[in-house]
């Protein structure tokens, strides 16, 4: 995994709550048994259909930082969801509330999700839509989002800042310590189930 | 201290817990599909490394495939390709998998119960968010994505961080032709699509402990739809006699012995929960969805809302989007909305006893001119049983189209899907924008609902034929 320290970008706002995966990417394009190139899914349907949806516009080409409402990435835990946000660019996302599948997810695989109050969310939005170039920051060392005239601290748990910032693998570092795994077995009720 | 259910199982689970660190917890079962799967095999690959536990994971054809002629070549290459890699991983790395024609082959939250492999106080993943189904057994089960479910093959055991507790009390009595499917609908359009987030929900009260274990799988099923992490309900007498006799059910002195255990996996009295909502299944009554979030819905006997009726302005516009998409006009009776197809199968709502209560309504009437309906049983077993029980005769004499099991049309990824602008009633689970296929309009209902409609066209219930 890529490490994560602070990245700065334009923005991106995406002005609906309740963003589903199946928006974020439609279950066909999740046929493939690759890995990357998952950037034609993203958002597919609105892309097509809507030459107002944010997406669609020029001056919001280039954005790396996702502003997005409340309950983003509800629904399937398709992981598909967060390649397809990496595979078009996006480094960050920043909404008021994250369904816990898709933070989980987006954690794991180096995407920053970062939560924060929605009038603060809502100040983003209006000056990303303003000025298209305004740059924001979103620092994982010092745990805050920087635009101008804003400084929100965010919060992560330490561990997961750390696997972040370090760039970490989760199986790996699981791995470490196979012997609490052998002795859990150990442990385990003789009647549970097994499949073969 | 007092606890609840979902805090004993996890502590039951818990492989290492070291400060600052997520517990690191046991996993006892693992279902596997191909859709979730295909990356997290090849970084095993990549990594060199062998699946810990074979003998606790399971692998089943579901999301993907058709649902006719099952036994030809699938047509597409895309699909074709991902089941073959299944197949392949299946095979590889010591597997057991069931393929499409195999008998026990079906979704896979109706072939883990089915089997006998779901059971109480145990930790299920799957990758796939309807894994909360198996909640209904008090097993602690959650969807995950495909870096954990190649964490889980790799470790049996998945880093989770701590989760809150929320109590959804079900009082009273449900009318007849309400159905489970009414309560946590109803129970998602008040807590909202993000209500659950960052909680295990139990599910308990007098309504939920009357409701066959069928019942209660369909309520833990959409645990996910409220925003949830998991979704419980105690195991009793109904979950011992579900397990009891299934495949790989304990047997003779273990069966007693895990009955003990599994008694003690209740709610102790005085345990609290951090977030507790009560409903009154005497005040329900069939519940539709009319939006594009399974928030989005109302009973049966009302109108489309007017947007302007929510105070909340994010509500508010996502109900204006939503109508837009939905081609509904605020005002407009949910019973005169009239639809192109009506879809009964799924995680949701695709068992035995689902088909039962649709073929129930359904016998000797017969699918409205102009609409098709798809009755997709969720496994090959609960169709050999509906063939065993005539209800297979009864679906094709009323002109619906009795298939092969799988996902079908819940997903828009296999081929049976809504074209652009056609509209459903569903058993499913999502109503979200081009859910069951590019352009098509969903409205989840029940299956009594979905029978009912199939038959007059417009959502409708039993009560009105």
């Amino acid at each position: 995994m890529e490490k994560f320290t602070v990245h700065t970008g334009r923005a991106v706002p995406l002005r609906h709550s309740n963003v589903d995966t199946d928006q974020i990417i439609p279950a066909v394009y999740l046929k493939r048994v690759s890995r990357t190139g998952f950037e034609d899914g993203l958002f597919s349907a609105w892309r097509a259909n809507d030459p107002e949806f944010v997406l669609n516009k020029p001056e919001f080409a280039d954005g790396t930082v996702l502003i997005a409402g409340s309950d983003f990435g509800t629904g399937s835990s398709r992981e598909h969801a967060v390649w397809a946000l990496q595979d078009y660019g996006f480094k960050a996302v920043l909404a008021p509330r994250f369904a816990d599948i898709f933070r989980g997810n987006s954690l794991k695989g180096g995407l920053l999700t970062v939560v924060l109050p929605l009038e603060v969310i809502e100040r983003l939005w209006d000056m990303v839509e303003t000025d298209p170039s305004t740059e924001v920051t979103v620092d994982l060392r010092e745990r805050e989002v920087r635009a101008p005239g804003i400084v929100e601290p965010f919060e992560i748990d330490d561990y997961t800042r750390w696997r972040l910032l370090e760039g970490l693998d989760d199986i790996a570092l699981t791995l470490r310590d196979t012997k609490s795994i052998d002795d859990y077995e150990g442990r385990r009720k003789p009647w549970l189930p097994v499949t073969q | 201290m007092a606890r609840t259910m979902a805090e004993k199982v996890w502590e039951e689970h818990v492989v290492r817990r070291a400060e600052g660190e997520p517990d690191l917890l046991y996993i006892d079962l693992h279902l596997v599909h191909e859709v979730t799967s295909p990356q997290a095999f090849e970084g095993l690959r990549l990594a060199g490394r062998p699946v810990r536990r074979p003998d606790l994971t399971i692998a089943t054809e579901d999301h993907n495939v058709p649902t006719e002629n099952v036994l030809g070549t699938i047509a597409d290459s895309v699909s074709r390709t991902q089941i073959e890699t299944l197949r392949k991983n299946a095979s590889d790395f010591g597997i057991r998998l069931f393929p499409m024609g195999d008998i026990d082959q079906g979704i896979v939250h109706v072939v883990g119960p089915q089997l006998g492999l779901t059971q109480p106080g145990m930790t299920v993943v799957c990758g796939d968010s309807h894994t909360s189904t198996h909640g209904a057994f008090g097993a602690l089960a959650f969807g995950i994505g495909t870096s954990q479910v190649e964490h889980v093959l790799a470790t049996q055991t998945l880093p989770m961080s701590p989760f809150k507790t929320m109590a959804v009390t079900v009082n009273g009595t449900l009318k007849p032709g309400v159905t489970s499917k009414d309560i946590i609908l109803a129970v998602i359009a008040k807590i909202g699509t993000g209500g659950g987030q960052g909680h295990v929900i139990e599910y308990r009260g007098e309504a939920i402990r009357s409701l066959s274990m069928e019942a209660r799988m369909t309520i833990c099923n959409m645990s996910i739809e409220a925003g949830a992490r998991a979704g419980m309900i105690a195991p009793d007498e109904t979950t011992f006699d579900y397990i009891k006799g299934r495949p790989h059910a304990p047997q003779g002195a273990a069966w007693d012995e895990a009955v003990a255990h599994w008694r003690d996996l209740r709610t102790d009295e005085d345990a609290e929960f951090d977030t507790e909502v009560v409903i009154d299944a005497d005040e329900l009554s069939p519940f539709v969805t009319w939006g594009t979030n399974p928030g989005q819905g109302a009973p049966l006997n009302e109108v489309v809302p007017d947007p302007a009726s929510f105070d909340d302005p994010s509500e508010r516009a996502a109900a204006e989007k939503a109508l837009e998409y939905m081609d509904l006009a605020p005002g407009t009776p949910l019973r005169e909305v009239g639809v192109d197809t009506v879809f009964l199968g799924s995680c949701t709502n695709g068992r035995i006893e689902d088909l039962r209560a649709a073929a129930e309504v359904i016998r000797g009437r017969t699918v409205a001119d102009g609409v098709r309906m798809l009755v997709v049983p969720g496994s090959m077993k609960v169709k050999e049983q509906a063939n065993a029980e005539g209800l297979g005769e009864v679906f094709t004499e009323a002109g619906a189209e009795w298939r092969e099991a799988g996902c079908s049309m819940c997903l828009g990824m296999n081929p049976d899907q809504l074209t652009p602008g056609e509209r459903s009633a569903s058993t499913s689970n999502r109503n979200f924008e081009g859910r069951q296929g590019k352009g098509g309009r969903t409205h989840l209902v029940s299956p009594l609902v979905a029978a009912a409609t199939a038959v007059r066209g417009t959502l409708s219930s039993p009560a009105d034929l």
